[in-house]
Protein backbone atom coordinates (compact mmCIF):
# COMPACT_ATOMS: atom_id res chain seq x y z
CA UNK A 1 0.00 0.00 0.00
CA UNK A 2 1.69 3.62 -1.36
CA UNK A 3 1.79 6.67 1.03
CA UNK A 4 -1.06 8.58 -0.22
CA UNK A 5 0.38 12.27 -1.58
CA UNK A 6 -2.37 13.74 0.23
CA UNK A 7 -4.66 12.38 3.40
CA UNK A 8 -6.95 14.31 4.83
CA UNK A 9 -8.45 12.75 8.15
CA UNK A 10 -11.49 13.85 9.90
CA UNK A 11 -11.29 17.11 8.30
CA UNK A 12 -13.55 20.17 9.79
CA UNK A 13 -13.21 23.36 9.43
CA UNK A 14 -16.02 26.19 11.30
CA UNK A 15 -16.26 30.26 10.30
CA UNK A 16 -18.07 31.22 13.74
CA UNK A 17 -21.12 28.96 14.01
CA UNK A 18 -20.87 27.43 10.91
CA UNK A 19 -19.30 24.22 9.72
CA UNK A 20 -18.05 24.74 6.23
CA UNK A 21 -16.17 21.29 6.51
CA UNK A 22 -17.92 17.76 8.55
CA UNK A 23 -15.50 14.72 8.94
CA UNK A 24 -13.75 15.12 5.69
CA UNK A 25 -11.89 11.77 4.71
CA UNK A 26 -10.08 11.66 1.64
CA UNK A 27 -6.95 10.41 -0.08
CA UNK A 28 -5.02 10.59 -3.22
CA UNK A 29 -1.94 9.30 -4.37
CA UNK A 30 0.66 9.93 -7.51
CA UNK A 31 -0.95 9.34 -10.60
CA UNK A 32 -3.91 9.84 -9.68
CA UNK A 33 -6.77 12.69 -10.58
CA UNK A 34 -9.15 13.09 -8.15
CA UNK A 35 -12.48 15.46 -9.41
CA UNK A 36 -14.73 16.85 -6.63
CA UNK A 37 -18.38 17.80 -7.88
CA UNK A 38 -20.32 20.24 -5.43
CA UNK A 39 -22.51 23.23 -5.70
CA UNK A 40 -22.08 26.82 -4.32
CA UNK A 41 -20.70 26.47 -1.29
CA UNK A 42 -20.72 22.96 -0.43
CA UNK A 43 -17.22 23.37 0.59
CA UNK A 44 -14.48 22.75 -1.87
CA UNK A 45 -12.52 25.87 -2.04
CA UNK A 46 -12.36 25.63 1.51
CA UNK A 47 -11.35 22.22 1.19
CA UNK A 48 -8.72 22.70 -1.64
CA UNK A 49 -7.29 26.13 0.63
CA UNK A 50 -6.46 23.78 3.32
CA UNK A 51 -4.80 21.29 1.43
CA UNK A 52 -3.26 24.04 -0.32
CA UNK A 53 -1.92 24.78 3.37
CA UNK A 54 -3.33 28.29 3.32
CA UNK A 55 -5.61 27.88 5.97
CA UNK A 56 -5.71 25.71 8.97
CA UNK A 57 -8.36 23.43 9.70
CA UNK A 58 -10.38 23.69 12.77
CA UNK A 59 -9.59 19.58 13.75
CA UNK A 60 -8.70 16.73 11.99
CA UNK A 61 -5.67 16.01 10.18
CA UNK A 62 -3.79 16.38 6.67
CA UNK A 63 -0.72 14.88 5.91
CA UNK A 64 0.93 14.83 2.72
CA UNK A 65 3.15 11.92 1.71
CA UNK A 66 3.25 11.10 5.39
CA UNK A 67 4.28 14.22 6.91
CA UNK A 68 2.58 16.58 8.80
CA UNK A 69 2.55 20.43 7.52
CA UNK A 70 3.01 21.67 11.14
CA UNK A 71 6.28 19.91 10.78
CA UNK A 72 7.66 20.31 7.49
CA UNK A 73 5.53 23.17 6.36
CA UNK A 74 7.83 24.78 3.76
CA UNK A 75 9.20 21.59 2.42
CA UNK A 76 5.12 20.51 1.86
CA UNK A 77 4.59 23.42 0.32
CA UNK A 78 7.56 23.24 -2.07
CA UNK A 79 5.08 20.40 -3.49
CA UNK A 80 2.03 22.15 -3.78
CA UNK A 81 0.57 24.27 -6.87
CA UNK A 82 -2.72 25.62 -6.82
CA UNK A 83 -4.47 27.35 -9.36
CA UNK A 84 -7.78 29.32 -7.66
CA UNK A 85 -10.64 31.15 -8.72
CA UNK A 86 -8.04 33.97 -8.92
CA UNK A 87 -5.31 34.52 -10.64
CA UNK A 88 -2.55 35.24 -8.11
CA UNK A 89 -0.72 37.30 -10.51
CA UNK A 90 -0.21 40.70 -10.09
CA UNK A 91 -2.16 42.86 -13.15
CA UNK A 92 0.35 45.67 -13.50
CA UNK A 93 3.30 43.50 -13.87
CA UNK A 94 4.08 41.69 -17.65
CA UNK A 95 3.70 38.05 -18.08
CA UNK A 96 7.35 37.24 -17.82
CA UNK A 97 8.20 39.23 -14.72
CA UNK A 98 4.87 37.27 -13.21
CA UNK A 99 6.68 34.42 -13.59
CA UNK A 100 9.82 35.48 -12.58
CA UNK A 101 8.81 36.45 -9.20
CA UNK A 102 7.12 32.91 -8.68
CA UNK A 103 10.62 31.47 -9.80
CA UNK A 104 12.17 33.80 -7.32
CA UNK A 105 9.85 32.37 -4.82
CA UNK A 106 11.01 28.60 -5.18
CA UNK A 107 14.27 28.88 -6.00
CA UNK A 108 14.03 28.43 -9.78
CA UNK A 109 16.45 29.28 -12.75
CA UNK A 110 15.08 31.82 -14.88
CA UNK A 111 15.84 29.59 -17.45
CA UNK A 112 12.47 27.58 -16.48
CA UNK A 113 10.46 30.68 -17.11
CA UNK A 114 11.17 30.39 -20.61
CA UNK A 115 10.38 26.68 -20.65
CA UNK A 116 6.70 27.62 -18.64
CA UNK A 117 5.98 30.37 -21.64
CA UNK A 118 6.85 27.87 -24.13
CA UNK A 119 4.86 25.04 -22.90
CA UNK A 120 1.77 27.39 -22.32
CA UNK A 121 2.38 29.15 -25.96
CA UNK A 122 2.77 32.47 -23.95
CA UNK A 123 6.22 33.12 -25.24
CA UNK A 124 4.48 35.65 -27.82
CA UNK A 125 3.00 37.47 -25.01
CA UNK A 126 5.59 37.50 -22.52
CA UNK A 127 5.97 41.43 -22.51
CA UNK A 128 2.49 41.93 -22.20
CA UNK A 129 0.69 43.22 -18.51
CA UNK A 130 -0.88 40.63 -17.03
CA UNK A 131 -3.99 43.03 -16.92
CA UNK A 132 -4.37 43.11 -20.43
CA UNK A 133 -4.92 39.06 -20.76
CA UNK A 134 -8.07 37.85 -21.98
CA UNK A 135 -9.68 35.43 -19.49
CA UNK A 136 -8.51 32.46 -21.52
CA UNK A 137 -4.80 33.31 -22.06
CA UNK A 138 -4.73 34.53 -18.13
CA UNK A 139 -5.76 30.96 -17.25
CA UNK A 140 -3.18 29.58 -18.96
CA UNK A 141 -1.13 32.17 -17.25
CA UNK A 142 -2.01 30.91 -14.14
CA UNK A 143 -1.79 27.13 -15.25
CA UNK A 144 1.61 27.99 -16.00
CA UNK A 145 2.24 29.73 -12.49
CA UNK A 146 1.20 27.00 -10.58
CA UNK A 147 3.46 24.10 -12.42
CA UNK A 148 6.43 26.39 -12.78
CA UNK A 149 8.12 24.06 -9.96
CA UNK A 150 6.55 21.10 -10.73
CA UNK A 151 4.47 20.01 -8.22
CA UNK A 152 3.58 16.53 -6.96
CA UNK A 153 0.03 17.90 -5.88
CA UNK A 154 -1.43 19.92 -8.19
CA UNK A 155 -5.16 21.91 -6.44
CA UNK A 156 -7.27 23.38 -9.03
CA UNK A 157 -10.16 25.46 -8.64
CA UNK A 158 -12.84 25.39 -10.68
CA UNK A 159 -10.58 25.91 -13.48
CA UNK A 160 -13.31 26.40 -16.40
CA UNK A 161 -15.17 28.83 -14.92
CA UNK A 162 -15.13 32.26 -17.08
CA UNK A 163 -13.58 30.08 -20.00
CA UNK A 164 -15.47 29.73 -23.35
CA UNK A 165 -15.78 26.03 -24.99
CA UNK A 166 -13.11 26.60 -27.04
CA UNK A 167 -10.86 27.80 -24.27
CA UNK A 168 -12.46 25.33 -21.67
CA UNK A 169 -11.60 22.28 -24.45
CA UNK A 170 -7.75 23.42 -24.68
CA UNK A 171 -7.26 23.27 -20.59
CA UNK A 172 -9.37 20.11 -20.64
CA UNK A 173 -6.29 18.67 -22.87
CA UNK A 174 -3.55 20.44 -20.81
CA UNK A 175 -4.91 19.25 -17.83
CA UNK A 176 -5.35 15.40 -19.28
CA UNK A 177 -1.38 16.08 -20.41
CA UNK A 178 -0.31 16.31 -16.99
CA UNK A 179 -1.85 13.69 -15.87
CA UNK A 180 0.30 10.40 -14.70
CA UNK A 181 3.45 11.99 -14.43
CA UNK A 182 3.92 10.81 -11.20
CA UNK A 183 1.49 13.63 -9.98
CA UNK A 184 -1.79 13.78 -7.94
CA UNK A 185 -4.58 16.29 -8.87
CA UNK A 186 -7.46 17.48 -6.95
CA UNK A 187 -9.84 19.28 -9.10
CA UNK A 188 -13.31 21.30 -8.50
CA UNK A 189 -15.79 21.71 -10.61
CA UNK A 190 -19.83 21.51 -11.25
CA UNK A 191 -19.08 20.47 -15.23
CA UNK A 192 -19.74 16.82 -14.80
CA UNK A 193 -19.12 15.92 -18.21
CA UNK A 194 -15.73 17.91 -17.74
CA UNK A 195 -14.67 16.62 -14.68
CA UNK A 196 -15.74 12.87 -15.40
CA UNK A 197 -13.32 13.00 -18.71
CA UNK A 198 -10.54 13.38 -16.87
CA UNK A 199 -10.76 11.97 -13.28
CA UNK A 200 -9.65 8.70 -12.11
CA UNK A 201 -11.79 8.93 -9.03
CA UNK A 202 -14.82 11.13 -8.02
CA UNK A 203 -16.16 12.77 -4.94
CA UNK A 204 -19.74 14.57 -4.64
CA UNK A 205 -19.53 17.54 -1.39
CA UNK A 206 -22.46 18.87 -0.12
CA UNK A 207 -23.01 20.89 2.73
CA UNK A 208 -19.18 19.80 4.07
CA UNK A 209 -19.86 16.33 3.53
CA UNK A 210 -18.34 14.08 1.26
CA UNK A 211 -22.09 11.98 0.11
CA UNK A 212 -20.39 10.07 -2.72
CA UNK A 213 -17.15 8.50 -3.89
CA UNK A 214 -16.14 6.14 -6.55
CA UNK A 215 -13.47 5.49 -9.19
CA UNK A 216 -14.84 7.10 -12.69
CA UNK A 217 -13.59 4.25 -14.93
CA UNK A 218 -17.01 2.44 -14.11
CA UNK A 219 -17.65 5.40 -16.92
CA UNK A 220 -21.07 3.70 -18.35
CA UNK A 221 -24.17 5.74 -18.99
CA UNK A 222 -26.09 4.15 -15.90
CA UNK A 223 -22.70 5.45 -13.53
CA UNK A 224 -23.33 9.16 -15.01
CA UNK A 225 -26.91 8.97 -14.58
CA UNK A 226 -26.48 8.05 -10.73
CA UNK A 227 -23.84 10.87 -10.00
CA UNK A 228 -25.87 13.44 -11.73
CA UNK A 229 -28.83 12.23 -9.39
CA UNK A 230 -26.50 12.08 -6.54
CA UNK A 231 -25.89 15.97 -7.61
CA UNK A 232 -29.25 16.76 -8.19
CA UNK A 233 -30.48 15.26 -4.99
CA UNK A 234 -27.87 17.27 -2.79
CA UNK B 1 19.76 33.11 1.66
CA UNK B 2 16.62 31.58 0.21
CA UNK B 3 14.82 33.78 2.58
CA UNK B 4 16.89 37.17 1.96
CA UNK B 5 16.05 35.86 -1.49
CA UNK B 6 12.08 35.97 -1.06
CA UNK B 7 12.72 39.19 0.63
CA UNK B 8 14.15 40.78 -2.29
CA UNK B 9 12.12 39.37 -4.36
CA UNK B 10 8.65 41.18 -2.75
CA UNK B 11 10.82 44.76 -2.32
CA UNK B 12 12.25 44.33 -6.29
CA UNK B 13 8.71 43.79 -7.23
CA UNK B 14 6.85 46.40 -5.33
CA UNK B 15 8.60 48.75 -6.70
CA UNK B 16 8.94 47.50 -10.65
CA UNK B 17 5.06 47.97 -9.70
CA UNK B 18 5.29 51.19 -8.14
CA UNK B 19 7.33 52.58 -10.77
CA UNK B 20 5.07 51.74 -13.16
CA UNK B 21 1.56 53.05 -11.86
CA UNK B 22 3.35 55.64 -9.04
CA UNK B 23 -0.10 55.03 -7.13
CA UNK B 24 1.57 54.93 -3.31
CA UNK B 25 4.29 57.54 -3.95
CA UNK B 26 1.70 60.25 -5.27
CA UNK B 27 -0.70 59.58 -3.09
CA UNK B 28 1.10 60.34 -0.06
CA UNK B 29 3.38 63.05 -1.04
CA UNK B 30 0.35 65.23 -2.47
CA UNK B 31 -1.83 64.56 0.79
CA UNK B 32 1.76 65.23 2.92
CA UNK B 33 2.25 68.79 0.64
CA UNK B 34 -1.23 69.20 1.66
CA UNK B 35 -1.41 69.60 5.12
CA UNK B 36 2.04 71.34 5.32
CA UNK B 37 -0.03 73.93 3.04
CA UNK B 38 -2.60 74.22 5.32
CA UNK B 39 -1.38 74.96 8.32
CA UNK B 40 1.41 77.47 6.41
CA UNK B 41 -1.76 79.12 5.62
CA UNK B 42 -3.67 78.98 8.54
CA UNK B 43 -1.33 79.07 11.37
CA UNK B 44 0.25 82.37 12.07
CA UNK B 45 2.79 81.93 14.96
CA UNK B 46 6.16 83.60 14.85
CA UNK B 47 9.17 81.58 14.09
CA UNK B 48 9.59 80.23 17.64
CA UNK B 49 6.28 79.21 17.12
CA UNK B 50 7.07 77.29 14.12
CA UNK B 51 9.92 75.60 15.43
CA UNK B 52 8.00 74.11 17.92
CA UNK B 53 5.21 73.15 15.99
CA UNK B 54 6.20 72.35 12.92
CA UNK B 55 7.79 69.10 13.75
CA UNK B 56 4.31 67.89 14.95
CA UNK B 57 2.74 69.04 11.95
CA UNK B 58 5.46 67.19 10.03
CA UNK B 59 5.37 64.23 11.61
CA UNK B 60 1.43 64.02 11.51
CA UNK B 61 1.51 64.12 7.53
CA UNK B 62 4.23 61.56 7.37
CA UNK B 63 1.76 59.63 9.72
CA UNK B 64 -1.49 59.95 7.78
CA UNK B 65 0.29 59.75 4.22
CA UNK B 66 1.86 56.42 5.79
CA UNK B 67 -1.52 55.39 6.43
CA UNK B 68 -2.81 55.96 2.82
CA UNK B 69 0.48 54.07 1.19
CA UNK B 70 0.63 51.14 3.62
CA UNK B 71 -3.39 50.98 2.15
CA UNK B 72 -2.50 50.61 -1.39
CA UNK B 73 0.13 48.55 -0.89
CA UNK B 74 -1.73 46.12 0.78
CA UNK B 75 -4.81 46.58 -2.05
CA UNK B 76 -2.16 45.06 -4.34
CA UNK B 77 -1.66 42.48 -2.95
CA UNK B 78 -5.70 41.84 -2.49
CA UNK B 79 -6.01 42.17 -5.76
CA UNK B 80 -6.13 38.56 -7.82
CA UNK B 81 -5.22 37.10 -4.35
CA UNK B 82 -1.50 37.81 -4.76
CA UNK B 83 -1.14 37.69 -0.83
CA UNK B 84 -2.24 34.44 -0.98
CA UNK B 85 0.10 33.31 -3.94
CA UNK B 86 3.42 34.65 -1.96
CA UNK B 87 1.90 31.91 1.20
CA UNK B 88 2.51 29.66 -0.88
CA UNK B 89 5.93 30.03 -1.55
CA UNK B 90 7.99 27.12 0.42
CA UNK B 91 9.77 29.58 2.79
CA UNK B 92 9.26 30.94 6.37
CA UNK B 93 6.26 33.32 5.96
CA UNK B 94 7.93 36.02 7.93
CA UNK B 95 9.95 36.87 4.73
CA UNK B 96 7.23 38.41 3.19
CA UNK B 97 6.49 40.55 6.02
CA UNK B 98 10.15 41.67 5.80
CA UNK B 99 9.49 42.29 1.95
CA UNK B 100 6.36 44.11 2.41
CA UNK B 101 8.22 46.63 5.17
CA UNK B 102 11.15 47.16 3.34
CA UNK B 103 9.12 48.04 0.55
CA UNK B 104 6.81 50.33 2.40
CA UNK B 105 9.70 52.07 4.28
CA UNK B 106 11.25 52.73 0.89
CA UNK B 107 8.09 53.61 -0.20
CA UNK B 108 7.64 56.58 3.26
CA UNK B 109 11.66 57.64 2.35
CA UNK B 110 10.90 58.56 -0.89
CA UNK B 111 7.60 60.84 0.21
CA UNK B 112 9.65 62.20 2.50
CA UNK B 113 12.49 63.02 0.43
CA UNK B 114 9.80 65.16 -1.52
CA UNK B 115 8.06 66.86 1.82
CA UNK B 116 10.98 67.94 3.81
CA UNK B 117 12.27 70.18 1.85
CA UNK B 118 8.99 71.68 1.07
CA UNK B 119 8.73 71.82 5.07
CA UNK B 120 11.39 73.25 5.39
CA UNK B 121 11.01 76.11 3.06
CA UNK B 122 6.91 76.39 4.26
CA UNK B 123 8.24 76.79 7.95
CA UNK B 124 11.30 79.02 6.81
CA UNK B 125 14.08 76.69 8.16
CA UNK B 126 17.40 77.17 6.84
CA UNK B 127 18.38 73.26 7.14
CA UNK B 128 22.24 74.61 5.63
CA UNK B 129 22.85 77.74 7.70
CA UNK B 130 20.85 76.67 10.78
CA UNK B 131 21.76 73.11 11.35
CA UNK B 132 24.88 71.62 12.10
CA UNK B 133 25.85 68.34 10.15
CA UNK B 134 25.94 66.84 13.80
CA UNK B 135 22.22 68.24 13.94
CA UNK B 136 21.81 67.12 10.34
CA UNK B 137 22.54 63.59 10.46
CA UNK B 138 20.47 63.54 13.83
CA UNK B 139 17.40 64.86 12.43
CA UNK B 140 18.00 62.19 9.14
CA UNK B 141 18.04 59.71 11.86
CA UNK B 142 15.15 60.26 13.71
CA UNK B 143 13.28 60.62 10.52
CA UNK B 144 14.53 56.82 9.80
CA UNK B 145 13.86 55.43 12.59
CA UNK B 146 10.89 56.91 12.86
CA UNK B 147 9.93 55.84 9.50
CA UNK B 148 10.82 52.06 10.04
CA UNK B 149 9.42 51.94 13.71
CA UNK B 150 6.03 53.40 11.86
CA UNK B 151 6.04 51.02 9.08
CA UNK B 152 6.34 47.89 11.25
CA UNK B 153 3.40 48.21 13.23
CA UNK B 154 1.88 49.51 10.14
CA UNK B 155 2.73 46.71 7.78
CA UNK B 156 1.08 43.96 10.25
CA UNK B 157 -1.82 46.12 11.06
CA UNK B 158 -2.08 46.45 6.96
CA UNK B 159 -2.25 42.94 6.95
CA UNK B 160 -4.64 42.19 9.79
CA UNK B 161 -6.94 44.58 7.82
CA UNK B 162 -6.80 43.52 4.42
CA UNK B 163 -8.80 40.23 5.25
CA UNK B 164 -11.87 42.18 6.85
CA UNK B 165 -14.63 43.77 4.92
CA UNK B 166 -13.48 47.28 6.72
CA UNK B 167 -9.79 47.80 5.88
CA UNK B 168 -9.73 50.94 5.08
CA UNK B 169 -11.57 52.21 8.06
CA UNK B 170 -9.65 49.34 10.30
CA UNK B 171 -6.13 50.35 9.23
CA UNK B 172 -6.33 54.04 11.04
CA UNK B 173 -8.39 53.34 13.72
CA UNK B 174 -5.95 50.44 15.12
CA UNK B 175 -3.11 51.73 13.70
CA UNK B 176 -3.22 55.69 14.76
CA UNK B 177 -3.27 54.76 18.52
CA UNK B 178 -0.64 52.15 18.64
CA UNK B 179 1.86 54.78 17.04
CA UNK B 180 1.25 57.59 19.08
CA UNK B 181 4.12 57.08 21.48
CA UNK B 182 6.33 57.03 18.13
CA UNK B 183 5.14 59.80 16.81
CA UNK B 184 5.33 62.31 20.20
CA UNK B 185 8.57 60.71 20.41
CA UNK B 186 9.61 61.57 16.77
CA UNK B 187 8.24 65.07 17.12
CA UNK B 188 9.57 65.91 20.37
CA UNK B 189 13.32 64.54 19.15
CA UNK B 190 13.10 66.52 15.83
CA UNK B 191 11.88 69.97 17.91
CA UNK B 192 14.62 69.64 20.06
CA UNK B 193 16.81 69.26 17.02
CA UNK B 194 15.41 72.15 15.77
CA UNK B 195 15.21 74.46 18.71
CA UNK B 196 18.95 73.37 18.93
CA UNK B 197 18.86 74.20 22.85
CA UNK B 198 21.75 72.66 24.96
CA UNK B 199 19.79 72.42 28.02
CA UNK B 200 17.21 69.62 26.41
CA UNK B 201 19.07 66.48 24.57
CA UNK B 202 16.99 64.60 22.05
CA UNK B 203 18.56 60.95 22.82
CA UNK B 204 16.02 60.06 25.62
CA UNK B 205 13.25 60.67 22.78
CA UNK B 206 15.44 58.35 19.96
CA UNK B 207 15.77 55.75 22.25
CA UNK B 208 12.07 55.83 22.33
CA UNK B 209 11.85 55.58 18.75
CA UNK B 210 14.43 52.59 19.07
CA UNK B 211 12.90 50.36 21.35
CA UNK B 212 9.20 50.98 19.60
CA UNK B 213 10.78 49.81 16.32
CA UNK B 214 12.78 46.96 17.86
CA UNK B 215 9.80 45.61 19.87
CA UNK B 216 7.00 45.83 17.47
CA UNK B 217 9.17 44.49 14.34
CA UNK B 218 10.05 41.06 17.00
CA UNK B 219 6.31 41.44 17.56
CA UNK B 220 5.43 41.48 13.91
CA UNK B 221 7.98 38.94 12.87
CA UNK B 222 6.53 36.65 15.64
CA UNK B 223 2.86 36.96 14.61
CA UNK B 224 2.63 37.41 10.85
CA UNK B 225 2.08 33.66 10.27
CA UNK B 226 -0.62 33.52 12.34
CA UNK B 227 -2.37 36.81 11.25
CA UNK B 228 -2.11 35.76 7.51
CA UNK B 229 -2.87 32.03 8.01
CA UNK B 230 -6.50 32.55 8.95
Amino acid sequence: MTIPVFEARQLVKRFGRSAALKEVNLTVHADETLVLFGHNGAGKTTLLYIASMLMLPSSGEVRYNGFLPSEYGPEIRRDIGLVSHQSFLYPDLTVVENLKLYAQLYSLSSGCVDEALERSSLTARRDAAVKSLSRGTLQRLTIARALLHEPKLLLLDEPYTGLDPFAANQLSDRLIGLKNKHRALILTTHDLNRGLAIADRVAVLERGRIIFAGGAKEGTSTYRERLFKVMNQA
Amino acid sequence: MKFLAVILAIVRKDVRGETRTKEILSSMSVFSILVLLVFNFTVHVGREGWLNLGPGILWSAFVFAGTLGLNRSFAIERENQCLLGLMLAPVDRTAIYFGKLISNVLFMIAAEVLVIPLFLVFFNIGIFSELSVGELIRFIFIVLIGTIGYAAVGTIIAAVAANTNMREVLLPVLLLPLTIPLVIAAAEATRIVFLNDPAESPWAWIQILLVFATVFTTISWMTFNYVVEE
